[in-house]
Order: C-alpha cells, then sequence, then structure tokens
C-alpha cells in the first residue's frame, strides 16, 4: 500500500464517525430549526419574540458578569501563586484546580450546600440575624456555580502565562523609577491579554451553554439552556428548541472564534 | 512592611477563593458519612448511606465505566490514526478537518443532543441503547484525544522518523505501529485520562439522550439531587470523588511538569 492511501485509510474512520454522529445530525439540526410554523421566520424569534429576548439577554448578561468576575478574581489569584513561593503553596493550587473535573450538576450540588435550604450561608446568617438567606435557586445561584467552574481554568491559564512573562521588562519598568502599581498596570496586564481573552471567552462560552449546573439548582432559572430544555420537553416545540440551540451554538461559537483569532491560541469550551 | 501587607493580603484572598471551591466540596464529604445532617457530625459516623448509594445507583455506576471505556477504544482507534494522518499530510483539507472536529467543543451538549435525537429518534432500538450515548460522548470527547496526540506530533517532528522508516523499507502499518504510536505515547496517555474522566462526568448530552434504562453516573446524581436526601445524595457524589481522584493525580503527573514547579 502507497504511503499516501494508508494516511486516507488512517482518516476513514474519523470521516465516518465525524459524518454520521456531527456533521448529517447538525445538518438536521439546522434543517429542523426552520421547520416550524413560521419557517425561516422561526430563526428571528430568538431576538423578536420578547420571551425569548429577555432571555437572551439574561443569559448575556449572567455570561459576561460571570466572564468579568472570574477574571478578576483568577488573576489576583494566579499572579499571587506564580510570584510567591511559600509553605503550603502546592496544597493552595491543588485546592484550587481540584474542582476543574466537576461536572455542571455536581458544581449545582456544591451550590446547594453552600446557599441552599440546608446550606452554609443560610445556617450562618440565620444564627446570627436570625434569618436564613437563601438564593441557591435563582439565578444568583447560578452566577456562583459558573464562577465556581470556571475559576480553575482561568487561574490554570493566567498562572502559565504569568510564567512566561518576560520578568526583565518588570525590572525595566521598575528601574525607570515605576510604582509597584504602574508596573502591574502598563506592564504586567497588557501582556496578559492574550490570556484574558482565551480564558475569558472559554468562560464565557461555558456560562452560555452548560445545562447541568441549572439543571441541578431550579428548572425555572430563565437562561437559554434551560429555554431549550424545556420548549423540547414540556412543549414539544421541536423546531424553535432547534431554532434556539442553533442560535445558541452560533454565538458560543463566533466568541470562541473572535478570542482565537485575537490570541492566537487554542480556545475551547468544556462541560 | 508595605510588601508584607500586600502579601498578606493577597494571600487572605486567595485564601477566601479556596474556602469558597473546597468547604462545598469538604461538607459533601462529610454529609456523605453522616447519620444526620441536620444534626451535624456528633449525630455518628456511618457508611449507609453509602451502601444505599451502591444499592440504588450501582447500574448507573456501572453503565458510566463501560461508556466511558467504550468511548476511551473508539476515540483511541479512530482519533490516534487521524491524529497521524493530518499531523503528516498539513495543508488546507487536514485544516479544515482539525476546525470540524473542534466544532463540538464551541456547540453546548444541549445542541449536539437535539441534532443527534432528531436523527437518529427513528432508529428505535439504537435510540433505546446505551449507544447513542456512547455515539454522543466519541463526538464529544475526540478533540481531546485527536489534539492531544496532534500536539505530541507537533513537537517530534514525525514526519523525519516516519520517511526515515519508510527509507529503510518499512511498510505504512508497521511504521504506524512501531514508530509513530510509540512517540505518541504521552499524548495518547493525556489524551485518555481527558477522554475517561470528560465521558464519566458527561451531564449535558447524557441527560437529553438517556433513557430510565440507559442511566448514567452524572444522570444518576441529577436524580438523587432532585429527589433523595442529602445525605444520599452527599454519599453519591463521594463515591464520585473517590472515582476521580485518581485520574485527576495521574493527570497532573502526566501533565507539563512546569506547572509543578
Amino acid at each position: 500500500m502507497s504511503h499516501k492511501s494508508f494516511l486516507w485509510l488512517c482518516l476513514l474512520p474519523l470521516a465516518v464517525v465525524t459524518t454520521a454522529f456531527f456533521v448529517l445530525p447538525t445538518g438536521r439540526l439546522v434543517v429542523a430549526g426552520a421547520d416550524g410554523p413560521q419557517g425561516l421566520g422561526g430563526y428571528f424569534a430568538i431576538v423578536l419574540e420578547p420571551r425569548f429576548r429577555t432571555t437572551l439577554i439574561n443569559t448575556l448578561v449572567l455570561a459576561a458578569a460571570t466572564t468579568l468576575v472570574t477574571l478578576i478574581v483568577s488573576t489576583v489569584a494566579g499572579l499571587f501563586l506564580q510570584r510567591n513561593r511559600f509553605p503550603g503553596r502546592s496544597v493552595l493550587i491543588a485546592v484550587l484546580t481540584f474542582p476543574l473535573a466537576f461536572p455542571g450538576v455536581v458544581v449545582g450540588f456544591m451550590i446547594i450546600l453552600l446557599a441552599g435550604r440546608q446550606g452554609l450561608i443560610g445556617d450562618l446568617t440565620n444564627r446570627i440575624w436570625g434569618d436564613k438567606v437563601v438564593f441557591a435557586y435563582s439565578i444568583y445561584g447560578l452566577f456562583l456555580g459558573y464562577l465556581s467552574f470556571s475559576i480553575p481554568r482561568v487561574i490554570l491559564t493566567i498562572m502559565a502565562a504569568v510564567a512566561k512573562l518576560d520578568a526583565s521588562l518588570e525590572e525595566a519598568a521598575r528601574s525607570l523609577g515605576a510604582s509597584p502599581w504602574a508596573v502591574q498596570r502598563d506592564v504586567v496586564l497588557p501582556a496578559l491579554g492574550p490570556a484574558f481573552v482565551a480564558s475569558g471567552a472559554i468562560a464565557f462560552a461555558t456560562a452560555m451553554g452548560a445545562f447541568g449546573t441549572a439543571f441541578t439548582l431550579a428548572t425555572n432559572i430563565d437562561v437559554l439552556p434551560m429555554l431549550i430544555y424545556t420548549e423540547f420537553t414540556l412543549d414539544a416545540n421541536i423546531a424553535s428548541a432547534a431554532a434556539l440551540s442553533v442560535g445558541l451554538g452560533v454565538i458560543a461559537w463566533a466568541i470562541l472564534a473572535l478570542a482565537r483569532s485575537f490570541s492566537g491560541g487554542t480556545v475551547a469550551a468544556a462541560g | 512592611m508595605r510588601g508584607r501587607l500586600i502579601f498578606t493580603g493577597q494571600l487572605a484572598f486567595t485564601l477566601l477563593v479556596a474556602a469558597f471551591l473546597a468547604v462545598p466540596a469538604m461538607l459533601s464529604m462529610s454529609a456523605g458519612v453522616t447519620v444526620n445532617y441536620f444534626r451535624g457530625l456528633q449525630s455518628g459516623v456511618t457508611l449507609n448511606w453509602v451502601y444505599q448509594v451502591f444499592d440504588l445507583y450501582s447500574e448507573a455506576i456501572a453503565r458510566s465505566l463501560l461508556i466511558a471505556s467504550a468511548t476511551l477504544v473508539v476515540t483511541l482507534a479512530v482519533g490516534v490514526p487521524a491524529a497521524y494522518a493530518l499531523s503528516v499530510r498539513g495543508g488546507r483539507l487536514s485544516r479544515l478537518v482539525e476546525e470540524v472536529i473542534t466544532l463540538p467543543l464551541a456547540l453546548p451538549g444541549l445542541a449536539i443532543a437535539l441534532a443527534l435525537l432528531l436523527t437518529y429518534g427513528g432508529f428505535g432500538s439504537f435510540r433505546r441503547s446505551w449507544l447513542v450515548i456512547l455515539a454522543g460522548h466519541v463526538v464529544f470527547t475526540l478533540p481531546f484525544m485527536v489534539r492531544s496526540v496532534m500536539a505530541v506530533f507537533a513537537t517530534t517532528d514525525i514526519a523525519t522518523l516516519d520517511e526515515g522508516a519508510a527509507s529503510l523499507g518499512a511498510s505504512p502499518w508497521r511504521r504506524f505501529r512501531d514508530v509513530i504510536v510509540p512517540n505518541a505515547r504521552p499524548g495518547i496517555l493525556a489524551g485518555s485520562m481527558m477522554v475517561f474522566t470528560l465521558s464519566l462526568g458527561e451531564f449535558n448530552l447524557t441527560w437529553m439522550l438517556h433513557t430510565p434504562l440507559t442511566k448514567t453516573l452524572p444522570v444518576g446524581l441529577a436524580d438523587a439531587y432532585a429527589s433523595m436526601r442529602l445525605e444520599i445524595a452527599s454519599a453519591y457524589t463521594l463515591i464520585f470523588f473517590v472515582m476521580i481522584i485518581p485520574l485527576l493525580l495521574l493527570m497532573q503527573l502526566i501533565a507539563d511538569p512546569e506547572q509543578r514547579r
């Protein structure tokens, strides 16, 4: 067998599997989205129909807030961990990255233990003020869940980026009389730009499309994945579920593609 | 003095973040072995909840292990040769193929599951079996395997090795078996860990694809969170942690040593 035909043979299983279980089904999904009573108009319903539009805006705000807070928290912690050596540092890093493998459902349960009816926050506030604070089963609980989902991933990216920073640049800035704050603002943060874009995009796309956490917390949280789920299972509205998930997919893909063209790195969502 | 203050402030902040991530996990682990979570640990320690979870969900846990293993086998058989061909061929077509197979990472699991349901919902026996879940897991995890192996090929100049072996008269199959695969070992190992862990915890796709007879571990978890008492839900989570922690530790061991400095 020639080298060339062997290479084609190597690609054959991939072609079969991808075509059968991804390319064809996705095509079917796109067609199904235009198969409702409104035809192609089904695709515009995501922005034109007020109910869908509210959900879309909710989801975008949630994803943006998650991304912003995750980036701030992870940068402070990541810079600190990469720049300082102290006893217990590796344990701290392990604790911060351990939740990396938690599926969304488990993250949801963690939030219930933290802020649910029998949760820690409710227990503490009950003892202090005699008033139980419970917010797990709302969009705030979901926000907290996405934070704990994204922080481990983003911290790892930021730490890797900080490790690659050229220390001599900061040295130079300092020797030219820049204050520590100015060094951070003008040298360190701009150099971390690509890492921010790459990991921020992942956090954003995940917060938009993840389903497990919301499902565990409450099925009536008004975000896009829950809307798709209820359209499909409860209302059996397949065309609109398909159109919404294509819309969600396009947004998530576009954000990741945009981030990739900015940062040049490889960017992918998970969970 | 000032540096000391900044250090303490940052340390306190980082500890707070760690507490936010770790305290619920610790609560869950302790709740899983507490007689009564509401009364706390003084009510006693028990393994009863863990046994009950095995009674209720052992089938789901076993099915998840089966699906994760099958996903691993398929992604190895499909992904490793593909990564080799894509690395050696290069060019526009290879980049396009890579782009298409990494698309499932950007798409929400819900969309992929819906697409599979719409396409194969009519094939009753396939739809009802665990194989439809396997199909979803393969689509979702394949890019991790392909990329992980390609990343190794990118640093080892696989084309030169391949040509060297070819000039010595080795057949393509022998080159693949004796030169390519051994050189790809670190990538294959890292990819395998990733695929297995992801498949074991996958929920977004699986929830839509499962039937009452094909529940998986995370589907069972969601079920326990929704309808079982907190102690059972916690014991189940504890079992899941015990299953994935060795995988995670292995992954960190083979991950790039730079992170562990």
